[in-house]
C-alpha cells in the first residue's frame, strides 16, 4: 500500500468520521438529556440533503441554499418536536424506538412520492471543485477539505457552547441529571427544544454539506443513523465530546478497514479467501469495536452520568 | 386477555380458562380455514400469503418470549431468521435435500448464535443491549453479504423444497401450509408453557423488579440467556420455513428494518400476550400486502398508524379487541 | 457461648471525598437481634448496601458463616442466607402477594429450570407462601396484586418474602419507617417472635423500637462505629448521647 493511498483513505476516513460527529452531536445530546432514543434522527439528515437540492433549485446559490436547507431543517425538526417527539418523552424506549421508526416510514416514503426514488444531486460550488495537492502524487478534493473543516469548525463551536455559555452548563447538566434541573426550577421544556432544535440543525447541516458529494436519496440516512449509534454508545451517552472522539475513531476504522482489511488478510490468508473475506470482515470492524469498548468500559468512552 | 404478569388466581379455574383460550382457538381456526379463500380464486396467492403469516407468527412468537416475557428489547432477531434461512439453503445448494436434517442444522445454528451473541449482550441492559442486538445483527447481515459462493447480496435460489423422508411432499404447498400451521400450533403451546413455568416466572419476575429477584437469590442472566437461546431458535425455525416456502434466501431477509418490523408485530398484537404476537404478525403481513396493492407507498399510512397505536393504543390489537390496556 | 455469624473487618467506602463507610469493623453473634443507630447521613444504609451486596466496598472483609462473601453478587448472599428488606419497598408490583412469596420459596427450595407446569399452581410452593403471608397478618390479600397494596401492607409483604427465604441473617432496613404507632407496635410484636427463628440486624430510627427488641446496639456517626454494647451500655455512653441520642433523649 502505498503512502498516498494511505493518507487519502485516513482523509476519508476523517471525513466520514466528521459527518458522523454531526448527526451523532445532535444525537447523544437528545439521548442523554431527555433519555429519547430517535430513530429518525438518520430522515433529519436525508432532509436537509433534500431541503439543500430543493433550495438550491430555487435560487441557483449554493450557499443560499445552505442556509435555506439549515432553516428547513430546524423549523421541520421543531414542528416533528411539537407534534410528535414531545408526547414520548415519558414513554419507555420501546415506544420511541416504535414510534420513531414509524416516522421514517412515513418520512422517507413521503419523500419518495414527491421526488422519487432516484438519486438527486446537487452540483459543487465552482470555486470548491478543484483537487489541491497535499503532498507528491496526492491530489485530494478541495470540497472534501472543506467538509472536514466545517465539521471541525462545527465541533469547536460546540465545544465552546456548552463548555464556555449558559446554556451549555444547563445542557451537561440536564445530561447528567435532568429531573434535577428541572426541580432547580429551570423550564425543561424550553431547554429540551433548543437542545433539538441544535441536533436537528447539526444533522441537516451534515446532510447539506454532503449533498454535492454523495448521492441523495431517500434512504441515505439510514446506514449512518446505525453507525451514529454506534458512535454515540462508544463516545458514552450524553457525550458530545465523547461523539467527537469515537465519530472521528468510527470514521478511520470503518475507511481504513474497507480499504485493506483485504490486503491485511492476504498477509495471512490465501489471496482468494482475502478477497472473500476482506468485506466481510471490513463492515463487521466497527460493531467488534463497540463490543470491545463495551466490555471494558460498559457506559462507553465518555459518559455523562457518573 | 390477560397478560404474562397477572397469573391464574389459584382459587378460580373453570371459567377464566375458558375465556383466555378464546382468542387463541379463534386465531387457529381461521388459520386452519384461511386456504378456503382459495376457492375465491388464486389459491396459490392466498397459500404462499398465509404461509408468510404463519411463518412471521412463528418468530413473532420467539421475539415475544424474549421482549414481551424476559424484558430483553432485542433489535436483531430477523438475523435468526436469516441464519435459519441460509442453512436451509446453504443445504440444498449442497444437495442435502432432507427436510430434517435441515430443520435441526437451522434450530442449531441459531440457537449456537443465540447463545454465542446473548452471552455477551446480555451482560450490557437498557439501550445498550438494544444497540449491541442490532451490533450483532448486523454482523449476520454482512456476513451474509459477502458470501460469494451462495449469491452475495443477490440472495440465493433453491433448486427445490426439502424431502421429508425422501419424498416431495413439502412441494404442495396445501401440505407446506398444514405443516407450517401444526408447527405454529406446536410453537405456541410451548411458548405458553415457558411463560406459566416456574423459568417463566423467573424470567417475569426479572423483568418487573430485578433487584427484588436477585435479593431472593434469583440471578437473572442464566435464565435470561437461556430464554434468549430458546427465542433465537424459533426465529430460526421461522426462517427455515421461510426459504422453503419462497425457495430463495437473501442477505434482506436479516436487515435491521426487518428485525424493526419483529417488533411492530409483537407490539401491534399486544405486547406482553403470546396471542397477541400472533395476531400482530398476520397483521402486519396481511395489512401490507392489502396496503401495496391500492398503492406502493403503503409505508406513508402505515408509518402514522405505527405512531398512532404508540401514541394511544397502548395494548395493541387485542388490548382494543379485548378492552384491555397494557399494564 | 454463641458463635460469630457476621463479621466486618474494618469495610471502607467513599464516594469521591465523603467516607460513607470509615473502618468499619463489627461482629454479630447468631441469635442476637442487633441493632444499629445513628443520626441521619451516618451511612446505615450504605452499610446495609455493602453487606447485601448491592455496593462494593473499597476496602475491608465480610466474613458471613465462617465463609467470606466481599466480592459476591447480591442473589449469591441471598442464597447463603444472607437476606435483607429494603427501606423503600421493593416488591414485584405486577405479582400477586402470594406469588411474590411464592418466588421466594421457589428461590430456596424448589428447582426453576422446570419449563413446564403452571408455577402459580403450585401447590407446595404456594403453601408454604400462605404461610409466611398469615405470619405477617396478609392472607386475605394473597391474589391481590402486590403494586397495588397499601403502604404498610407493602412493608410486611416485603417481611413475607424475606420470611419464606428462611435466612440465616436478616438485615432490616428500617422497616417501621412511615409506620403508624399501632402499626408500629404490630411490627415490633412480629419481629419479637422473628427473633426466634433467625439472627436480625436491625437498621432503625424509632428508639422504642429498639430498646425493645435489642440484644446490642451498635451506633454509627459519620461513617464511624462509635459505640457498641448491650442496649443500656449504649444509653449511658457520653459520645453517644452527644452525637445522637442527646438529641432524642
Amino acid at each position: 500500500m502505498s503512502t498516498a493511498l494511505l493518507a487519502v483513505q485516513t482523509l476519508n476516513g476523517v471525513q466520514l468520521g466528521v459527518l458522523l460527529f454531526l448527526i451523532a452531536a445532535g444525537l447523544t445530546l437528545v439521548f442523554g438529556v431527555m433519555d429519547f432514543i430517535n430513530l429518525a434522527h438518520g430522515v433529519q439528515y436525508m432532509l436537509g440533503a433534500y431541503f439543500a437540492v430543493t433550495a438550491y433549485g430555487l435560487t441557483q446559490n449554493f450557499l443560499l441554499a445552505l442556509i435555506l436547507a439549515l432553516v428547513g431543517a430546524l423549523v421541520f425538526g421543531l414542528l416533528l418536536e411539537a407534534v410528535i417527539f414531545r408526547h414520548l418523552y415519558a414513554r419507555d424506549h420501546l415506544d420511541q424506538v416504535l414510534a420513531t421508526f414509524g416516522v421514517i416510514l412515513f418520512l422517507t416514503e413521503a419523500v419518495r412520492m414527491i421526488y422519487g426514488s432516484g438519486s438527486l444531486t446537487l452540483p459543487m460550488p465552482q470555486a470548491l471543485s478543484g483537487a489541491i495537492p497535499l503532498m507528491p502524487g496526492l491530489l485530494y478534493p478541495v470540497y472534501r477539505l472543506v467538509v472536514i473543516g466545517a465539521g471541525i469548525g462545527v465541533a469547536i463551536l460546540l465545544y465552546l457552547l456548552v463548555n464556555h455559555t449558559r446554556v451549555g452548563m444547563l445542557l451537561r447538566a440536564g445530561a447528567s441529571n435532568a429531573p434535577m434541573v428541572s426541580a432547580l426550577g429551570v423550564d425543561i421544556g424550553r431547554l429540551f427544544m433548543v437542545i433539538f432544535g441544535l441536533g436537528t440543525m447539526l444533522a441537516g447541516f451534515a446532510g447539506a454539506m454532503v449533498a454535492p458529494i454523495f448521492a441523495v436519496e431517500p434512504n441515505m440516512g439510514d446506514n449512518l443513523l446505525i453507525l451514529a449509534f454506534v458512535v454515540i454508545v462508544i463516545g458514552g451517552i450524553g457525550s458530545v465530546r465523547g461523539a467527537f472522539i469515537a465519530a472521528l475513531l468510527v470514521g478511520l476504522v470503518d475507511t481504513l478497514g474497507r480499504s485493506f482489511a483485504s490486503d491485511v488478510l492476504r498477509h495471512v490468508l490465501s489471496s482468494s479467501a482475502a478477497n472473500q473475506a476482506g468485506p466481510a470482515l471490513a463492515s463487521t470492524l466497527i460493531y467488534v469495536l463497540m463490543a470491545a469498548v463495551l466490555f471494558f468500559k460498559p457506559a462507553g468512552l465518555f459518559p455523562a452520568r457518573g | 386477555m390477560q397478560d404474562f404478569a397477572t397469573p391464574m388466581p389459584t382459587t378460580q379455574l373453570a371459567p377464566p380458562d375458558r375465556a383466555r383460550l378464546i382468542v387463541p382457538v379463534l386465531l387457529f381456526v381461521a388459520l386452519a380455514l384461511a386456504p378456503l379463500l382459495g376457492f375465491l380464486g388464486a389459491e396459490r396467492y392466498v397459500l404462499a400469503l398465509f404461509t408468510r403469516c404463519i411463518i412471521f407468527a412463528i418468530a413473532a412468537l420467539g421475539l415475544d418470549l424474549a421482549l414481551g416475557c424476559g424484558g430483553l428489547v432485542s433489535f436483531g432477531h430477523a438475523a435468526f431468521i436469516g441464519i435459519g434461512a441460509y442453512a436451509a439453503g446453504i443445504l440444498t445448494a449442497s444437495g442435502i435435500d432432507d427436510g430434517f436434517i435441515g430443520l435441526f442444522a437451522a434450530l442449531a445454528a441459531s440457537g449456537l448464535f443465540a447463545l454465542a451473541t446473548g452471552a455477551v449482550s446480555l451482560k450490557t441492559r437498557g439501550v445498550h443491549f438494544i444497540m449491541i442486538t442490532l451490533a450483532f445483527g448486523q454482523m449476520a447481515y454482512f456476513v451474509a453479504n459477502s458470501l460469494k459462493a451462495y449469491g452475495g447480496d443477490d440472495g440465493l435460489t433453491l433448486a427445490n423444497r426439502a424431502t421429508l423422508l425422501g419424498r416431495d411432499l413439502l412441494a404442495d404447498n396445501r401440505v407446506f401450509y398444514y405443516l407450517s400451521l401444526a408447527m405454529l400450533l406446536a410453537v405456541y403451546l410451548f411458548a405458553r408453557a415457558v411463560v406459566r413455568s416456574r423459568f417463566g416466572r423467573v424470567l417475569r419476575g426479572a423483568k418487573d423488579n430485578e433487584t427484588r429477584m436477585a435479593a431472593i437469590g434469583f440471578n437473572p442472566y442464566p435464565f435470561r440467556l437461556t430464554a434468549y437461546a430458546i427465542s433465537g431458535m424459533m426465529a430460526g425455525l421461522a426462517g427455515f420455513l421461510l426459504a422453503e416456502q419462497s425457495e430463495f434466501v437473501s442477505p434482506a431477509f436479516m436487515t435491521w428494518q426487518r428485525s424493526g418490523d419483529l417488533i411492530i408485530m409483537v407490539m401491534l398484537g399486544g405486547m406482553a400476550s403470546l396471542d397477541g404476537a400472533i395476531l400482530g404478525a398476520v397483521f402486519v403481513v396481511l395489512a401490507e400486502e392489502v396496503l401495496s396493492g391500492f398503492t406502493e407507498h403503503w409505508r406513508v399510512i402505515f408509518g402514522p398508524f405505527l405512531i398512532l397505536v404508540v401514541l394511544f393504543a397502548r395494548g395493541g390489537l387485542l388490548g382494543m379487541l379485548t378492552g384491555r390496556r397494557h399494564g | 457461648m454463641a458463635e460469630t455469624l457476621l463479621t466486618l473487618d474494618r469495610v471502607t467506602k467513599s464516594f469521591g471525598a465523603l467516607r460513607v463507610t470509615d473502618t468499619v469493623s463489627l461482629d454479630i453473634t447468631q441469635g442476637e437481634l442487633h441493632a444499629l443507630i445513628g443520626p441521619n447521613g451516618a451511612g446505615k444504609t450504605s452499610l446495609i448496601h455493602q453487606l447485601s451486596g448491592s455496593l462494593a466496598s473499597d476496602s475491608g472483609r465480610i466474613v458471613f458463616d465462617g465463609e467470606e462473601v466481599t466480592g459476591l453478587p447480591m442473589h449469591a448472599r441471598a442464597r447463603r442466607g444472607l437476606v435483607r428488606s429494603f427501606q423503600i419497598t421493593s416488591i414485584l408490583p405486577r405479582f400477586t402477594a402470594l406469588e411474590n412469596v411464592a418466588l421466594a420459596v421457589q428461590s430456596r427450595s424448589g428447582s426453576s429450570l422446570r419449563f413446564f407446569g403452571d408455577a402459580a399452581r403450585d401447590s407446595r410452593l404456594n403453601q408454604e407462601a400462605m404461610e409466611a403471608l398469615a405470619l405477617l397478618g396478609l392472607a386475605e390479600r394473597a391474589q391481590t396484586l402486590a403494586g397495588t397494596l397499601s403502604h404498610g401492607e407493602k412493608r410486611g409483604l416485603e417481611l413475607a418474602i424475606a420470611l419464606a427465604l428462611k435466612p440465616k441473617l436478616l438485615l432490616l432496613d428500617e422497616p417501621m419507617a412511615g409506620a403508624g404507632a399501632s402499626e408500629s407496635e404490630a411490627l415490633v410484636a412480629i419481629l419479637r417472635a422473628l427473633k426466634a427463628r433467625c439472627t436480625i440486624l436491625l437498621v432503625e430510627h424509632d428508639m422504642q423500637a429498639v430498646f425493645a427488641l435489642a440484644d446490642r446496639i451498635s451506633v454509627l456517626v459519620n461513617g464511624s462505629m462509635i459505640a457498641t454494647g448491650k442496649p443500656d451500655a449504649v444509653r449511658a455512653d457520653a459520645q453517644v448521647r452527644a452525637a445522637y441520642l442527646g438529641e432524642a433523649g
